[in-house]
């Protein structure tokens, strides 16, 4: 069963990809993608990562979604074919996925109790985590305690990235015709 | 603004709910799948969603845009006020053993209070895109 469900997304998946490929109208590609994003957060599922499948559904498919649609409103919707040949794009496509595909070859096989990953910390974080933080749920418990470093420069990428879109965004339209708002910023600034 | 009158009957019935799950989603987050990120990010799409149907200007007054855009950095300091606090208390940085008098406990407190720096911050920088992104459109 689960072996049929996976076929249907992944197939959906292919066909909504392809579909964007040859999509010239970009309020379709947003929609598509908005798509894709639901198809992904079911995958997940899937693999049991309801924590990823609640931020794919809710980022990828919600916040991206509409944020795109604003870019949209602020541009053209139709994209211009390009003028030079697409040989070499497809080239370094092709090839980066063979790479891909050339490592996954290295992976231990999927879903086997047995890989690397399982016996380094992980057992200890199991077997510890309630009796260490009170916390039942070890995801939890990893990403805030055990692994709270990375957390805070997953906070921290977040952080800047944010910045630096507002800084992108809100910089150009003070050198803009609204005058009185940025005689505001400049004084609060 | 009559026609679209499902849409907005529909979203101001949604609206309590969706902030709800969000909060369950972070406060949860110690027994089932979730956190600070999703949390955060459900916010987030509350606002957006307000925003959608009854325009940027009703969003901003109950998600202010300066609120919003100081919600970006607080987080961060939340989360490394805590690493620091348990620096004060004497162990190593972001090491929750000592913000409790029995280790366990201190490490409950500490993962909820980076928790709530992390929704902070994503929740903060979601609506902070998405206004700056609605106001170039104006």
């Amino acid at each position: 069963m689960e072996a049929l469900i996976n076929i249907v997304l992944l197939t959906l998946l292919a066909v909504i990809t392809v579909g964007i490929m040859f999509q010239r109208n970009l309020f379709a590609v947003v929609v598509l993608a908005g798509i894709y994003s639901f198809l992904m957060a079911s995958v997940l599922i899937v693999l049991d990562a309801v924590d990823v499948a609640m931020t794919e559904a809710s980022v990828g498919a919600g916040v991206s979604t509409v944020v795109l649609l604003g870019t949209l409103h602020l541009v053209r919707t139709i994209e211009y074919p390009s003028k030079r040949s697409a040989l070499i794009p497809m080239l370094v496509a092709v090839a980066t996925g063979a790479a891909l595909v050339w490592g996954t070859i290295g992976l231990s096989p999927f879903g086997t109790a047995d890989n690397a990953i399982h016996k380094h910390v992980a057992p200890k974080y199991l077997a510890d985590s309630v009796k260490e933080t009170l916390v039942p749920n070890v995801v939890t418990s990893t990403l805030a305690d055990y692994r709270g470093y990375d957390t805070l420069g997953e906070t921290t990428v977040i952080f800047t990235a944010g910045i630096g879109v507002l800084l992108l965004l809100k910089g150009r339209r003070r050198r803009g015709h609204i005058a009185d708002e940025d005689s505001k910023v400049g004084r609060t600034a | 603004m009559k026609l679209d009158l499902i849409l907005r009957i529909g979203t101001k019935l949604l609206l309590p709910f969706i902030l709800l799950f969000a909060l369950y989603v972070q406060f949860h987050g110690d027994f089932g799948p979730g956190g600070g990120f999703q949390a955060g990010v459900i916010t987030a799409g509350m606002v957006i969603l307000y925003a959608l149907i009854f325009g940027v200007k009703a969003a901003k007054r109950i998600a202010p845009q300066g609120l919003v855009e100081r919600m970006v950095p607080l987080g961060v300091l939340i989360y490394a006020g805590t690493g620091i606090a348990g620096l004060w208390l004497g162990s190593n940085y972001l090491d929750y053993s000592r913000l409790a008098r029995d280790a366990p406990y201190g490490h409950e407190l500490g993962i909820f209070a980076v928790e709530l720096g992390v929704l902070i911050t994503v929740a903060g920088t979601m609506t902070a895109i998405f206004y700056a992104f609605v106001d170039r459109g104006r």
